[in-house]
């Protein structure tokens, strides 16, 4: 098994009630994996996902002790 | 990331300064300011609260500038990036890019500031009269 932090930013985060959590998953594990767990399908609409602070597709596998982040898509900027 | 009131004429002032290298090294500096407008989609917004995640967004911006550093031959380049709670008329972004052409510092201002609205993790709630609202996406900017 591994652990891995789990992270929630802007209206994903208020969605889901928590900023962040640790799971427990077998080890090769994807991100697509973590997001099941972590929304249990209560979450509609875009979302992008992160591996370690870098953006990553769902199918990237994870590694023990890996930092997750899901956040709507980003808006930035001026206008 | 600046958590604090953006000056970016300031800003721009002190890097200059700050700046190693001899005068007379750049010919061209594009600059851009974006700034908190009082209204979206119709409505008024009396206020902004910009979200971020420490970490990420620096090092993606930070990426920004230098895929931009190695797209276009640049002598310097700068974005400072506001976060938490803005009013209208608060500047929110400054883009700056110093080069020996004009044809680079342009593209490559336009290039940053693009590539920052898509990518860095940044996520902008709109306080209006009735509530606030998440905004779920960008204007464009071609």
């Amino acid at each position: 098994m591994m652990r891995i932090s789990v992270r929630f930013f802007a209206g994903l985060r208020e969605q889901l009630e928590q900023a962040e959590l640790e799971l427990s998953l077998p080890a090769d594990a994807t991100v697509a994996q973590v997001w099941e767990q972590a929304a249990k399908g209560a979450v509609s609409g875009p979302v992008l996902a992160a591996r370690n602070m870098e953006y990553v597709d769902f199918s990237a596998r994870l590694h023990d002790g890996d930092e997750v982040a899901f956040f709507p898509p980003v808006t930035g900027g001026g206008r | 990331m600046l958590a604090q009131p953006l000056a970016p004429w300031e800003c721009l002032r002190r890097h200059e300064q700050a700046r190693a290298g001899e005068p007379g090294q750049f010919g061209a500096t594009a600059v851009f300011v974006g700034t908190m407008r009082d209204f979206n989609q119709g409505d008024a917004v009396s206020g902004l609260f910009l979200e971020h995640y420490p970490g990420m967004t620096e090092r993606c911006l930070e990426a920004i500038e230098q895929r931009a550093g190695e797209r276009w031959e640049l002598t310097d380049s700068l974005i400072v990036h506001r976060v938490g709670q803005l009013h209208p008329g608060d500047p929110i972004v400054l883009v700056a890019v110093w080069s020996t052409h004009r044809r680079a510092a342009f593209e490559a201002s336009r290039w940053m500031m693009e590539e920052l609205k898509s990518n860095a993790p940044l996520w902008k709630k709109e306080q209006l009269a009735q509530g606030s609202r998440w905004v779920e996406k960008n204007t464009p900017g071609y």
